[in-house]
């Protein structure tokens, strides 16, 4: 443990103040006040993302977007709810029901499990896993896994072929994700996802991506590329490719078991971003510059403020690739994966190594 | 892989290589750029709030509403009763019902127009030597009533706006 991580136990008001007053039943009510916020923090970033998402589309499109419901459209994704939750949820004959029901909740409990260790903020982080990356690239699995079978389960040619496309081009992309993550566990020597976090502290310049030379800017332009794959956006949502498949896996799907696809697909971008945020882009830490009068002033802005900047602006690159760019073809797909993403990973995480000796880095 | 040649040495591979990443970075950069500047610029923004702006509503030249026949101060239309852009048109959307003036000459009697069947693809117009048609800038077009989109487009000049 290091001398940053003991500065700022893993310890917030809310859980000492209940540790205070009950201090039996603390270890029950904890946990359960961490998880309403968390279905509160998930729920209302769903909306927002849903709002911004149409929003920055239209304005990229020289559009103005959803205007009707409330002040310039904001509740829109009330009305879009309110539709979705009224719609029938039909599951086609000859489905397996059992199979059709349980797809669309893995992506979503995936989304929920990768939101519970972010760390958003010093003391704000459900749990904090010695190998948080390993169980990030565990998790992200439950999405191919939900996708895949809701694919089969809906008994429909294009959705078991939209399925099978996204699989493949979920897990190959997952490889390239996991050596990004590699590089990074790597130079900060620790797998914990605050602990990295905690390894960026001081300056801009010690980020990840300006502190390992060159490389650092090389992998987080990577791990963008990869993780929009990864994501399933375009120009990589071949998954959904309407010119061919309609609409993919979730072809059979309407009502809610279309909603919590759509919303784990939305969500996942935020924890996507945030991971982005937290590997490269220093989490919580404001990006000091050194000079005192400033780094004062952005020291006193909280932590989680920061966090979620950056997360937002990650979120806005993603949704800026996406109105800008077609999609590519499943075969330029794939063959980008492996063979220019895997190469050139194994390549950076060799020379991640040689400057790890050489003692350039971290 | 075609234009791989087994000739290709390693370096020359690897340099076509590393263009090919570069320049494509480059053209995907060109392109996030120029959505950039649409998105900081609320100005190009081409989209209209339609039922509130309908007095200041203004609508392209080329938008294609229904057809229309100009008529000059005389009530007087170019159209000579051909019926070409009858043939022309590929939903049988216009009936030119032609009639003969006292000195016993063809000229146009009614020029029946049947909104509910166009496409607005503007054959017609093409089609039409005499320039006698246009397409309007009209779209409000819902009524209630099959029968009040069969139009008259002609301005009969004895009788009344006619039924048909
Ligand atoms: S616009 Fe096309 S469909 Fe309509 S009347 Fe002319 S030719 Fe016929
Ligand atoms: S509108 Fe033109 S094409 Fe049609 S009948 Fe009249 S002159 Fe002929």
């Amino acid at each position: 443990m290091s001398a940053a991580a003991t500065l700022y136990p893993l310890q917030n008001g809310i859980g000492n103040m209940v540790r205070n007053l009950f201090p039996e039943s603390a270890s029950l009510i904890n946990p359960v006040l961490g998880v309403i916020a968390l279905v509160i923090l998930v729920s209302s970033l769903a909306g927002l993302l849903i709002l911004l998402e149409r929003k920055v589309s239209a304005h990229f499109q020289v559009r103005l977007g959803p205007m009707r419901v409330g002040y310039h459209g904001i509740l829109q994704p009330l009305a879009d709810g309110i539709k979705l939750v009224f719609k029938e949820f039909l599951k086609p004959r000859g489905a397996d029901s059992f199979i059709f029901y349980l797809a669309p909740m893995l992506p979503l409990s995936a989304t929920f499990l990768l939101m519970a260790i972010l760390p958003f903020d010093h003391h704000l982080q459900l749990v904090d896993p010695a190998g948080g990356v390993l169980y990030v690239l565990g998790i992200s699995g439950l999405t191919v896994l939900g996708i895949l079978l809701a694919g089969w389960a809906s008994n429909n040619k294009f959705s078991l072929l939209g399925a099978m496309r996204s699989g493949a081009q979920m897990i190959s992309f997952e490889i390239s994700m996991a050596l990004i993550m590699l590089l990074i566990v790597m130079v900060s020597g620790t797998a914990s996802l605050r602990e990295i976090v905690l390894s960026q502290q001081g300056l801009i310049f010690d980020w990840w991506i300006f502190k390992l030379p060159f490389l650092g800017i090389l992998s987080f332009f990577m791990y963008l590329i990869v993780s929009t794959a990864e994501l399933n956006r375009t120009p990589f949502d071949l998954a959904e490719a309407e010119s061919e498949l309609t609409a993919g896996y979730h072809t059979e799907y309407s009502g809610m078991g279309f909603a919590m696809f759509f919303f784990a697909e939305f969500v996942n971008m935020f924890v996507s971003a945030g991971l982005a945020t937290t590997f490269f882009l220093g989490g919580f830490h404001p990006p000091l510059i050194g000079i005192p009068l400033i780094d004062g002033l952005l020291n006193a802005i909280p932590g989680f403020i920061w966090f979620f900047g950056k997360t937002f602006f990650i979120v806005f690159v993603y949704m800026w690739f996406r109105w800008t760019f077609p999609r590519v073809r499943i075969d330029q797909l794939m063959s980008l994966e492996w063979k220019v993403m895997l190469p050139a990973n194994l390549l950076l995480l060799m020379m991640g190594a040689v400057f790890m000796v050489l003692g350039w880095a971290g | 892989m075609k234009e791989t040649s087994p000739k290709e040495s390693l370096l020359e591979y690897g340099s076509r290589y590393l263009r090919k990443v570069v320049t494509g970075f480059y053209s995907l950069i060109q392109g996030m750029d120029i959505t950039l500047k649409y998105f900081i610029n609320p100005k190009t923004v081409i989209t209209q709030q339609y039922p509130e702006n309908r007095d200041t509503l203004e609508m392209f030249d080329r938008f294609r509403g229904p057809l229309s026949m100009p008529h000059n101060q005389d009530g007087e239309n170019a159209c000579t009763a051909c019926g070409i852009c009858e043939k022309a048109c590929p939903n049988g959307t216009i009936s030119v019902l032609s009639t003969k003036d006292i000195s016993g000459r063809k000229v146009l009697g009614k020029y029946i127009y049947r909104v509910s069947q166009c496409t607005f693809c503007g054959l017609c117009v093409e089609a039409c030597p005499f320039g006698a048609l246009a397409m309007s800038n009209d779209f409000e077009l819902s009524v209630y009533d099959r029968n009040e989109l069969t139009w008259v487009l002609n301005k009969p000049q004895a009788t009344s706006q006619g039924e048909c």
